[in-house]
């Protein structure tokens, strides 16, 4: 097993490598170099090329995105923004907890609502809870989750004022927020739950283990969730991806300050060094979470645990 | 022969797809959202989009007005109507250009394997670690907010996931015997490609594509939303939102139609889908 990660980890090196090039090169497209941004296309022509030369924006593109990799892995340095003339590394420590925060809580929030949902309505098949679940997670799935928040705002802080409607100051200041992004996402999650853990039921295992007398909860606990999971936990690792970037959107509904409202302004700033170090930060995030939820489905599935004991990873 | 036996095909795969009332109501749905963006001009001329009324300013909703009327007076019923075309149209031309790379792409790598396989999973790879909204975010940084390139943002984020299904549902369906017996009397590769293992491994492909243009648009109108994506005067739905915010208190009917439409086209095309999925089943045909 600890081979198997290991091997992950190396990979993950050339992946993130791939993902820096990707994003680095998608914001060489954007027009205009720093000099003309930051001081304004009326500055004079030396100033500007002065500017450029401070950046080390005059030297070719290879060259500057090894600068900017060599940066990263030395220095952990991600540059300095063009707008703020700060550097990006702190303006992101500075807000990510927030964006962390909110992600993680609604992860936890749709995990639990999605999948004990997901389980009832797969239990109780064709009862009427169980359509009420489907009709309200089909809702709720096709609803864009900036306008449930809004319409949660309107209510619950604007109508009812039990909650704060803007700022990340206490707790209560993320429960909009996290609602707003765990909502659909449970949608989502319930749909899968219950789909998996309806195809589980139908199988062999299942038959055997109702035939060696199983009682019905210990067939839906022990024999049947575990394999039902399966496919949830690889959704949740997505999900987790999802929500750092719903928070993005979910941020600018509630005037948070965290990671999605750093990108909105530096975007039209054109603050490219910002875009690239905060994208890349969440994209690191992103692949470590995806790798970490890859180890804990081998650990829940014991087929997959024992194929990579053997070695070899073979095309899914 | 096989004109008739697709005929055959189709209508059992409609005859199986009526039976679910929920797929019913969804195409239902689907096709009066359809049958708005195609005849908005009919309902609603264009030019009460954008005729301002300075008496009938944040007015709410009246026989005049159903939907009522924005800050400048203009009608919301009549943008709401028009701003249809935008959201159906993001939705469809993404899908479909991340459907087309996503096939030639997943197709590619699942049918030949080996090398193509590797650098085209590798690369994948590279794109899934970034989170969709993050890529569309980083390519409309890059390029500006446009229509175009709201569009470019959305394919992009979009396609290495159908590289992924596509590449899997070839995968099994290569091993096939009759694409054996094909490569046996010497047919290309791109014809095999397209004439048997795609049409064979359309079910999922297809379902992917339906429930995909309800999420496309729902990123579009989240990137509108935020001001990445089309911009205001335009009656994009996602614009019109992140208009109505400022007027939370005075007049949240702006807030609430638009999100409604949303909310029942994204929900139309996963109603189709779902009844999709269940009519092209072969395991579930009785």
């Amino acid at each position: 097993m600890s081979k198997y990660i290991m091997k992950r980890l190396l990979y993950m090196i050339p992946v993130l490598l791939g993902v820096s090039f990707l994003v680095f090169t998608i914001l060489s497209l954007t027009p205009g170099d720093p000099g003309s941004i930051i001081l304004g296309i009326t500055a004079k022509k030396e100033d500007i090329a002065a500017l450029n030369a401070e950046f080390g924006y005059n030297q070719p593109f290879f060259i500057r995105f090894f600068n900017y990799i060599g940066d990263i892995i030395f220095h952990f340095d991600l540059g300095t923004s063009y707008a703020t003339r700060q550097p990006v590394m702190e303006s992101i420590l500075a807000r990510f907890p927030n964006t962390l925060l909110l992600a993680v809580l609604s992860m936890c929030l749709s995990a639990v609502l999605g999948i004990s949902m997901g389980i009832f309505s797969a239990v109780r098949q064709y009862s009427v809870m169980d359509h009420v679940c489907i009709v309200v997670a089909l809702v709720f799935a096709s609803m864009p989750s900036f306008w449930l928040g809004l319409m949660m705002l309107i209510l619950f802080s604007l109508k009812l004022g039990w909650l704060p409607s803007f700022g990340a100051d206490t707790l209560r200041h993320f429960i909009l927020p996290a609602l707003t992004l765990s909502l659909p996402s449970a949608a989502g999650l319930l749909r899968l739950t219950r789909a998996s853990m309806l195809e589980t039921i139908r199988q062999e295992y299942i038959r055997t283990a109702r035939a060696k007398g199983a009682s019905n909860r210990r067939v839906i606990w022990k024999h049947a969730l575990r394999n039902a999971l399966l496919p949830v936990v690889t959704a949740m690792g997505g999900g987790f991806g999802a929500s750092l970037g719903g928070a993005i959107i979910a941020e600018t509904v509630f005037a948070m300050p965290g990671m999605g409202t750093l990108m909105t302004t530096a975007i039209r700033q054109k603050d490219v060094p910002m875009v690239m170090g905060a994208t890349l930060f969440l994209a690191v995030l992103f692949s470590l979470v995806i790798l970490a939820v890859d180890i804990l489905y081998a650990f829940i599935d014991p087929r997959i645990k024992a194929k990579y004991q053997n070695g070899g990873k073979s095309r899914e | 022969m096989s004109k008739n036996r697709k005929h055959t095909q189709l209508s059992e795969i409609w005859r199986r797809y009526r039976k679910n009332k929920t797929a019913v109501l969804g195409f239902v749905l689907l096709v009066i959202i359809i049958g708005t963006a195609l005849f908005a001009d009919v309902i609603v001329p264009y030019s009460k989009c954008i005729e301002q009324v300075g008496a009938d300013r944040l007015q709410g909703p009246s026989m005049a007005h159903f939907f009522g009327t924005d800050e400048f007076g203009r009608d919301l019923f009549a943008r709401v109507v028009h701003g249809s075309r935008y959201s159906l149209m993001i939705g469809l031309v993404t899908s479909l250009m991340a459907l087309v790379i996503g096939a030639v792409l997943g197709a590619s790598a699942g049918y030949f394997g080996g090398v193509v396989d590797n650098v085209i999973s590798r690369i994948m790879d590279v794109f899934m670690c970034v989170p969709p909204i993050l890529l569309s975010l980083a390519v409309v940084a890059a390029l500006g907010t446009n229509l175009r390139n709201l569009i470019i943002a959305i394919t992009v984020s979009c396609v290495p996931g159908n590289v992924r299904l596509i590449r899997s549902v070839v995968l099994t369906t290569a091993e096939q015997d009759y694409v054996e017996a094909a490569k046996s009397y010497g047919t290309s590769n791109a014809r095999i490609i397209f004439r048997y293992v795609l049409p064979n491994a359309m079910g999922p492909i297809i379902v992917n594509t339906t429930m995909s243009i309800s999420d496309m648009m729902l990123s579009a109108a989240g990137l509108s939303f935020i001001g990445m994506g089309i911009q205001p005067p335009s009656p994009e739905w996602g614009a019109l939102l992140s208009n109505a915010q400022q007027y939370l208190f005075t007049a949240p009917y702006l807030l609430l139609f638009p999100g409604i439409f949303i909310l029942l086209s994204s929900l139309a095309f996963n109603l189709v889908g779902d009844g999709l999925t269940d009519a092209l089943d072969p395991k579930l045909r009785d």
